[in-house]
């Protein structure tokens, strides 16, 4: 087009440059040749533009299999009018969305596989999808999808979308959905929804330049409350981006989200003090009783807690093949089977190595370490050196929030496990016949025997107990750590450190042991980071060792000589 | 037919005592002495049992195959497997085992850098031939080494450009495991950063020990640095087992590949079948292989490895191609000298072009790095990767890397006659960087 506009020109100068008011014509009509020319260069590149209007052409765009292509296509579906835009946006967001490249047509197949034409939503008859491409996404493309959708479910039914849609609208601050979040807050009921598409309002509002100063500066103020690093991120945006009272006021909010996040980071520190402590205490609980009561240095003890994981992955696989409806129950299955299968794993053992090496520490010690190899090696022959996947329950997904602080339900759950094991533990020591019989053989093996207890079985059933409990220990850790061979490896250290800071043969010691270590730990670790930051505690523990031999709670009396 | 065997290896000048143990085996190899054996030297127990296995058995596969083809030279092959046990020191004993004793050609071996650092002296005095399968640091160019994983330039660097083009990234953090490879590759990051244009603010780096797994101040801190206004991004060197926990948290914390994007250099297909992926769609890797590349030959290949393993959802990967690709090239160089001897097949791997599995070919280059292209992909639900980017041609492995003080004047060029690693073509001397 320009190269025609261009090559008339001279052709017209010519011809009027013979005639006497050459140049002033001249001018004019180039000027007006110049003029038509830029019209029409202007209309072509509005062309597609105007063309994506009617709602096939955005179809058009998902054929193309190009991103950028993909994005526009997502830009403008939400105004196409298109009826079946919400199922074509639903259908890219699950992977169902299919496209035949040579025809430019786009198809949309539903939960069972059935296909249908994207532009009527009329069933496609006669199409295989094994001739058809998926439309594929990037990051870029997921967040066009991402606003998309949101703006497209304000109106869900269901509250959850409905929050998840006004969540999605404040992150992506795209000015085209605020009509669609006023029309929703019209409508919206519920109290928490309605703050969230406040918050996905103010957040519009405040980034557009072109909105009233009064107004941004009101829903700066919005943001502000909301007050986590999510508004934090979105005001340090609008900061960078804005001038005079906007920027100033943008900037106050984040110091002020700042100071509060900062308050929070304490609290923060403190809970994943407690999540790391309840992890250790899990695995240290079955040593404290091994080692701790029993004396033996037993170092297969991370093997138990290996196997505990393998027998939540293979009841998950069991439940998976048989019992679908089972899995999210799978644990509760778990937990008592583990404890079996690794108790009866830890009496085998005793009866067969241990019971024939007490009071030589030594040759315990390179025993247990052979058959921790022997365990490790064996579990990498059946279920290969890969690791395995453990699913989380739905109970144990996801987190909620409690003030700045995002609290995640598997962590909490393992908490909880945590103390529950250990109180139940506790209450087996001090409230059985059996707790009993073993605290006597372990303070007084020839008096407890001459009381007329058999102490050969007490031993097995005590490392049995031991085991029996690292193995439930492994059920949780196969929630947030690999199930791999080498799961117990990483823990064993990490057992002996909290049994013997806690004081050898004493649970309250372990407990406290764990806990400490755990939160001291995660106040280190953000000044330190993570390798200093371990150095650091070992350093610590080696220095407490020396000035309390005996950990945190020492036993006193006789028993600790035996 | 017996006559004929016979006769030839009379012909051949080989001991009567020779054929008659050739013809009690009745093997149809008539030619030579006995077998050529091939050593593979990959951690069978241990932490690295649960990826170097994988290697040991694609190399099984290829030798399989290279037998059936009628092996090489006219020879059969066979496998000589050693376990040196996740134990650094063990290697170097294995590797001396399999070049003295064993008299392998030629050695497949190693994961880590250490391992290979620790082995690197023994193949130099034995003068025997290694081929590294692994992605690596760089920094480093040995005559008796052929390096068939990818050099920083070849999967840091183009990851990095990715994002900085198509994500708008601005904010980096740069995460690793506390061993040479992350700190490496961190430094030789850094420093493109910097002349990119990032400031020091807008990098953070962390480092974790081996087999880290409690992830929640490190992933809270992230979350953080990524609220500052600006796109951010992690950059992952984090080690094979800890990404598992790290990846598991960053699902529970809810950072979504669309917020802040984690590009890893060391999780392929085979870390993420323990991991629900779910959550971690979109999250990206730099490779230069994917299972999930589309064309004839790789389908070809998943379909063979599969009933090799007898297991139809069995994954392949990254350090898998690169076997593919040195057993190839080395094959073909064999049959280029015509001989097994040390110093004629390292002179002749140079320029061999075999296909790799992505469609395109790969060719040994004088410094023993090969040339590959580099793919960036994004995890998908089922545990793939989906290709998102791609470079338009093929990348040749950079083992010095320019952007690092010491050693950007460097160069290794095994040709004769300049036959050395570390030419610094600033004093035009063989040794290394000027101190």
């Amino acid at each position: 087009m320009t190269r025609y506009a261009q090559g008339r020109a001279p052709a017209r100068v010519q011809a009027i440059s013979l005639q006497s008011q050459a140049r002033n014509r001249f001018i004019e009509t180039f000027s007006l040749l110049l003029a038509a020319a830029f019209v029409l260069m202007a209309a072509l590149l509005i062309a597609p533009k105007a063309r994506a209007q009617s709602p096939t052409d955005v179809l058009t765009y998902l054929t193309t299999d190009r991103f950028p292509d993909t994005e526009r296509a997502l830009n403008e579906i939400g105004t196409s009018g298109l009826a079946t835009a919400p199922q074509i946006v639903e259908a890219l967001a699950a992977n169902r969305l299919l496209f035949d490249a040579a025809a430019r047509k786009l198809y949309f197949a539903d939960e069972s596989g059935a296909l249908f034409d994207a532009a009527t939503g009329a069933p496609a008859a006669g199409i295989s999808p094994d001739d058809l491409k998926r439309v594929r996404l990037n990051n870029a493309v997921r967040r066009s999808l991402n606003a998309a959708r949101g703006a497209l479910t304000l109106m869900s039914p269901d509250p959850a979308r409905r929050r998840a849609a006004a969540e999605a609208v404040f992150k992506s601050r795209d000015a085209s959905a605020l009509p669609l979040v006023e029309s929703a807050l019209e409508k919206e009921s519920t109290p928490a929804i309605r703050k969230k598409l406040e918050e996905a309002r103010a957040a519009i509002i405040a980034a557009d330049a072109s909105a009233p100063e009064a107004r941004r500066l009101e829903s700066l103020e919005t943001l502000k409350e909301r007050g986590d690093q999510d508004a934090l991120g979105t005001l340090a945006t609008i900061a960078a981006a804005s001038e005079g009272r906007v920027k100033t006021s943008a900037e106050a909010g984040v110091a002020a989200i700042q100071s509060r996040l900062a308050m929070w980071r304490n609290v923060q520190n403190v809970w994943y003090g407690l999540s790391l402590g309840s992890v250790l205490l899990l695995a240290a609980i079955g040593l404290a009783i091994t080692f701790g009561v029993m004396g033996v240095i037993n170092m297969a003890h991370g093997e138990m807690v290996m196997l505990g994981a393998y027998t939540t992955f293979v009841v998950q696989e069991w439940a998976r093949t048989n019992h679908p409806e089972l899995m999210n129950y799978s644990l509760f299955i778990a937990i008592p089977l583990a404890f079996l299968v690794t108790g009866a794993v830890g009496i085998f053992i005793e009866r067969v190595v241990i019971r024939f090496l007490y009071g030589r520490p030594l040759e315990t010690l390179l025993a247990t370490f052979g058959i921790s190899l022997i365990l490790q090696q064996a579990v990498r022959t059946i279920f290969g050196a890969n690791n395995r996947e453990v699913s989380a329950p739905a109970f144990m997904s996801g987190s909620f929030d409690f003030g700045a602080l995002s609290i995640g339900y598997g962590r909490m759950w393992i908490i909880v496990f945590a103390m529950a094991v250990f109180a139940a533990l506790l209450f087996v020591l001090r409230a059985t016949s059996f707790g009993l019989r073993m605290r006597a053989v372990t303070q007084n093996r020839r008096m407890a025997s001459s009381m007329g207890i058999d102490t050969n079985r007490i031993d097995a059933l005590a490392f049995g107990l031991g085991s029996g409990i690292a193995g439930m220990a492994g059920v949780a850790l196969s929630q947030i750590d690999n199930v791999s061979p080498n799961l117990g490896q990483s823990y064993i250290i990490d057992s002996f450190m909290v049994v013997v800071f806690g004081g050898v043969g004493n649970l309250w010691g372990t407990l406290l042991g764990a806990l400490t270590l755990g939160v001291a730990n995660k106040f280190l670790e953000p000044v330190a980071g993570a390798v200093l930051g371990k150095i650091l505690l070992l350093v610590f523990i080696i220095l407490f060792i020396q000035k309390r031999p005996r950990g945190l709670f020492a036993l006193k009396g006789r028993a600790v000589e035996a | 037919m017996s006559f004929t065997r016979r006769f030839m290896l009379r012909a051949t000048g080989a001991a009567i005592g020779g054929a008659l143990a050739l013809a009690s085996t009745g093997a149809a190899f008539a030619q030579g002495a006995g077998p050529i054996k091939v050593g593979i030297l990959h951690s069978l127990s241990g932490t690295m049992a649960i990826s170097e296995t994988t290697l040991k058995d694609v190399m099984l596969m290829l030798i399989e195959e290279q037998n059936k083809k009628g092996g090489l030279l006219g020879r059969k092959l066979e496998p000589v497997v050693v376990d040196p046990a996740s134990n650094w020191p063990l290697f170097a004993e294995k590797a001396r085992e399999l070049i003295a004793k064993d008299k392998v050609a030629a050695t497949f071996g190693c994961w880590t850098s250490v391992s290979r650092k620790s082995v690197l002296p023994v193949f130099e005095e034995l003068n025997s031939i290694l081929f590294y399968p692994v992605q690596y640091e760089g920094e480093e160019s040995s005559r008796n080494i052929f390096y068939t994983g990818a050099a920083p330039n070849q999967q840091a660097i183009p990851a990095v450009d990715y994002l900085m083009e198509n994500e708008k990234v601005q904010r980096w953090v740069l995460a690793g495991t506390d061993y040479v490879y992350p700190r490496t590759t961190n430094r030789i990051l850094e420093a493109y950063l910097k002349s990119k244009g990032v400031k020091q603010e807008d990098i953070m780096i962390n480092y974790t020990p081996f087999g880290h797994s409690d992830w929640q101040t490190i992933v809270a801190n992230i979350k953080k640095f990524g609220s500052a206004g600006k796109k951010t991004a992690v950059v992952s060197t984090i080690n094979g087992d800890a990404n598992v926990p790290f990846y598991k948290e960053l699902g529970n914390a809810g950072i979504k590949a669309t917020d802040i994007p984690v590009v890893a250099f060391s999780v392929g297909e085979e870390e993420l079948a323990g991991i629900d992926t779910k959550p971690l769609v979109g999250h990206l890797a730099a490779w230069n292989y994917f299972q999930s590349v589309d064309n004839p030959i790789n389908k070809e290949f998943i379909a063979k490895w599969r009933a090799f393993t007898k297991n139809a959802k069995r994954v392949t990967n990254d350090p898998m191609e690169a076997h593919v690709i040195g057993f190839n090239m080395w094959v073909k160089a064999v049959e280029k000298a015509g001989t097994i001897d040390s110093d004629a097949v390292i002179d002749a791997m140079i320029g061999v072009s075999v296909p790799n599995l992505t469609g395109g070919y790969s060719t040994m280059m004088p410094n023993h790095h090969i040339t590959k292209p580099v793919l960036i992909g994004e995890v998908q639900a089922d545990g793939q990767f989906n290709t998102v980017w791609q470079t338009s041609g093929l990348v040749v492995g950079d083992e010095w890397s320019d952007y690092l003080e010491g050693s950007k004047d460097l160069i290794a060029d095994w040709r004769k006659p300049l036959s050395c690693g570390n030419f610094n073509v600033a004093t035009g001397k063989c040794g290394g960087a000027a101190k």
